[in-house]
């Protein structure tokens, strides 16, 4: 193998609280482009704002640490300037389903070639405890401490079905080989990859633990599920948390290999990467005619 | 008695065809060979209302879509009641005489009245209701005296080879109104001499379209706003062939990200909306003069505060530009006067963008975005200058992405370039590109990293500067009074100082500011020593540009008119308040 696992690390040692499940992201998403082989220099991960958004800083990829809530807009215009590159996308649950919603279901029903990895843990961690989209109801933060979160929370799955996602998975920190696994598959897919990772934050949820997970979670395909059915997929992804909170769904909801992605139906990229088109017009006055 | 241009008034609901039928006729007058200006009263409504386009052709170069025009187009009786008395001696109003009653008491004497039975007319070719615009099209050409085949030329331009017997069609309706006219006491002769030799008529939206093409551009994300609207959908049709992606988004917050990304991905990106979709776009902006993403954004004002008058001019949005984003971040702001600078600063905007890695701002208005005017044909040989690249004799081992340098300007790496991999950041950053905000900030060492990280920023302000167009008199030394301005404003002023310099021998002059930031101070200054007594005239109320002029050089203008109805500012109005102030 000519790319060691050593070579996507940076020297920038991650600044996460012991026992985060971003770790295990991370750690996945090493192993997914290792796994590949991909060129680091040929890989772009954009991310957001929150803690799981500093990841890019810990590989030695390219990387754009955007604002928070717009790494989607800012990846999709960089995947149009140059579609040749590898696009990844991290960030959390408050960035990517919370401010970024908009983006997130608009990317998706244009189904870009990205891969979009969320480390969902279903609370605001660098702002200190406050609900997420993803809190469960009943969730007691420091911005619902009377009585509790009182809103439903967002599904990510279901809203990922819905929205024209291609490619929707949901893993947990407590396996990061199955977690490699979906990502690297998320990665080579063609078209929108969600990757909902359940990465429990040690500090400031003390609900949605390893142990509750644990107990929890199960594997999609161990009971048969098939990710070509759409169908399917709505009913495993209503299981948890609209229905009920005993068992978790884990693994590949949906996969759809035969949709054209949208840099496949842009016209303009039939040229090719317009980061290396010429720049200027040689036909002024061709241009000019419709003018006269 | 001869004349040396013409004005053509063309009124009715939307819906009735009236800017269509003033689009034919500028495109019929810019081929006469006239100079043609257009603007364009219109109201945010697809059907009913009032609207009303004045296309102004002449045969020296014109400053303004001028005041009273020699004939009113009434397609409807509200045309009629609103616009009859602003027809001076000698003009002529078309009406349908079957659906439209002039009032006699409030026309003035010499006035020809040009009743046609247009609708039944028109019945007798077509049953399409619009082809009565097309009978009144004819009789304003018959009235100015106008060569019939460009008549021909510009149907045929609308419906072309796929429906040339709908182009014919016209033609007949037209000769239908021509015809009309002649039964009628034929033209006005106004005795223009038309060259017949075409000239090119564009918006300053399409000029600057045309800019951006001409230095490279690659990208546009937008969500369409009135009066930015018209980039996009020039783009979207013409950009492909030159490999622009165009893409509409979901609003101005993706509009601005995706050029970030774009800009950083290494393509000359661009964004565009108007006062409303900026706001959204503020912090994102920001983001990229942090990041040092080249990227150029226009901003095409409309009367705000809030959604405002969205189809009515202004110039409200300057403090907008100039404080977009929290924090302080290097940015210039260019803000064209015509078309030619439309084109020519929007171009030099995408060079600017990646000699300082950072955001530039071009700031036009709906007056100047989506009035029609004759141009001379732009020169498309536009000097492309990418920047530091560090690709460019640099090695991976020694890249350092936001290098500490005197100029403030580090060298950019694309991503795809082995070995130069780095991360743009939006939280304050080491020179690598590393984060000090997370465990450092606050660190002795790092507290002077910061500042100096800031400094090296900002530092990109004195290389704008030094590159951006410089404020400039027009008009005679030693007058006596100067007019302070920027933006579209130009035109109007102009026309007013030469109307009060021959009707009242007063001398008054001009000092513009093709460039509101960074501010040129020392040029400025110097400038101002000439001036005796000063007027500026803005599109707002606060005087945005007057304060910040105030802000930068201590001089504060002597009088303010500001305008902020909606309307633009006409020639006669400043004149007046000329002749006011200096009295």
């Amino acid at each position: 193998m000519e790319f060691e696992m050593d070579t996507y690390k940076s020297e920038i040692k991650p600044t996460w609280c012991p026992g985060c499940g971003d770790f295990a992201v991370l750690r996945a998403l090493q192993m997914a482009i290792h796994g590949l082989q991909l060129e680091p220099w040929n890989i772009l991960i954009v991310s957001g704002i929150g803690c799981s958004s500093n990841l890019p800083h810990f590989l030695s990829t390219y990387g754009f640490h955007a604002i928070h809530g717009r790494a989607l807009p800012v990846a999709e215009g960089a995947k149009l300037a140059n579609p040749e590159l590898n696009v990844i996308v991290t960030g959390g649950d408050g960035d990517g389903y919370g401010i970024g919603v908009g983006h997130f279901i608009h990317a998706m029903r244009r189904n870009f070639d990205i891969t979009y990895v969320v480390m969902n843990n279903q609370i605001y961690g660098l702002t200190t405890g406050q609900a997420s989209p993803t809190s469960e109801k009943g969730m007691k933060t420091k911005s619902t401490p009377i009585e509790g979160v009182i809103e439903n929370p967002i599904d990510p799955i279901s809203l990922a079905l819905a929205s024209g996602a291609t490619y929707v998975a949901r893993t947990f920190s407590g396996d990061v080989k199955t977690m490699a696994e979906l990502v690297k598959g998320g990665i080579e897919h063609k078209g929108f990859a969600l990757i909902d990772c359940l990465s429990p934050c040690v500090t400031y949820n003390k609900v949605n633990t390893y142990d509750f997970f644990r107990e929890r979670v199960y594997d999609l395909a161990k009971e048969g599920h098939d990710p070509s059915d759409m169908k399917a997929a709505f009913a495993k992804a209503m299981e948890w948390p609209a229905v009920q909170r005993d068992r978790v769904p884990l693994g590949l909801f949906y996969r759809n290999k035969d949709l054209p992605t949208y840099e496949d139906l842009e016209i303009s990229l039939r040229k090719g990467p317009p980061v290396r088109q010429p720049l200027g017009v040689d036909n002024a006055d061709e241009l000019m005619a419709e003018f006269l | 008695m001869s004349k040396r241009s013409l004005a053509l008034r063309v009124g009715g609901a939307a819906g009735d065809g009236v800017s269509s039928t003033a689009e034919s006729f500028a495109k019929i007058s810019a081929r006469s060979g006239l100079h043609t200006w257009t603007y364009s009263s219109y109201q945010s409504v697809i059907r009913g209302g009032h609207v009303w386009t004045q296309v102004r052709g002449g045969l020296d170069p014109l400053l303004s879509h001028g005041d009273d025009p020699d004939v009113v187009l009434c397609l409807n009786q509200q045309t009629m009641d609103v616009h009859q008395a602003d027809v001076p001696e000698g003009g002529a109003i078309i009406y349908d005489v079957d659906s439209v009653k002039p009032d006699p008491t409030k026309i003035r004497k010499n006035v020809r009245l040009i009743g046609i039975p247009l609708r039944k007319k028109a019945q007798t070719l077509s049953p399409n209701a619009l082809m009565r615009n097309t009978v009144a099209l004819g009789a304003a050409v018959q009235l100015f005296d106008m060569d019939f085949r460009h008549v021909e030329s510009a149907f045929k331009d609308i419906w072309g080879d796929k429906k040339p017997e709908v182009a014919q069609q016209n033609l007949q309706a037209a000769k239908l109104g021509a015809s009309a006219v002649v039964e009628m006491g034929g033209s006005l002769h106004l005795g223009l001499a038309y060259t017949n030799e075409a000239k090119y008529l564009m918006t300053g939206n399409e000029a600057l379209c045309l800019g951006a093409l001409a230095a490279g551009v690659k990208f546009l994300a937008q969500y369409p706003m009135t009066p930015a609207s018209s980039i996009l959908h020039w783009m979207a049709l013409h950009g492909p062939k030159y490999g622009v992606v165009v893409k509409q988004v979901e609003d101005e917050l993706s509009a601005m990200n995706m050029a970030v990304g774009a800009g950083f991905a290494g393509v000359r990106s661009m964004t565009a909306t108007s006062g409303g979709g900026f706001s959204l776009m503020v912090e994102a902006i920001g983001q990229a003069g942090m990041t040092e993403t080249p990227l150029v954004a226009v901003l095409v004002q409309r009367s705000g505060p809030s959604t405002g008058l969205p189809t009515k001019t202004e110039q409200g949005d300057l403090n907008l530009a100039l404080g977009a984003g929290q924090g302080d971040w290097p940015r210039a702001i260019l803000a064209p006067r015509h078309p030619e600078e439309c084109f020519s600063l929007t171009a030099q905007a995408f060079n600017l963008a990646e000699i300082y890695q950072t955001p530039i701002i071009v700031i036009s208005d709906l007056y100047l975005g989506e009035g029609f005017r004759t141009v001379e044909k732009p020169d498309f040989n536009v000097p492309i200058v990418r920047g530091m690249m560090a690709a460019d004799g640099g090695t991976p081992k020694d890249f350092r992405r936001y290098q500490i340098t005197e100029s403030g300007v580090s060298p950019r790496a694309l991503p795809g370039t082995k070995g130069f991999q780095f991360i743009g950041a939006t939280d304050e950053h080491m020179e690598s590109g590393e984060l000090i905000s997370d465990v450092l900030s606050g660190l002795p060492e790092f507290v002077e990293e910061r500042r100096k990280m800031h400094e090296k920023r900002m530092r990109k302000l004195d290389g704008l500067r030094k590159d951006t167009p410089r404020p400039e008199i027009w008009g005679p030394k030693n007058a006596d009074l100067t007019v302070i301005l920027w933006g579209s404003t130009w035109g109007a002023a102009h026309e007013a100082i030469l109307q009060v310099e021959e009707k009242e021998g007063l001398k008054a002059n001009t000092l513009e500011f093709p460039t509101i930031f960074p501010f040129h101070v020392d040029e400025t200054l110097q400038l101002l020593r000439g001036v005796k007594q000063s007027l500026a005239v803005e599109g707002n109320y606060t005087g945005q540009f007057s304060r910040l002029l105030r802000a930068e050089t201590g001089y504060k203008p002597d009088h303010f008119y500001g305008r902020y109805d909606g309307e633009p500012f006409a020639s006669r109005d400043i004149a007046d308040k000329i002749v006011e102030v200096v009295a």
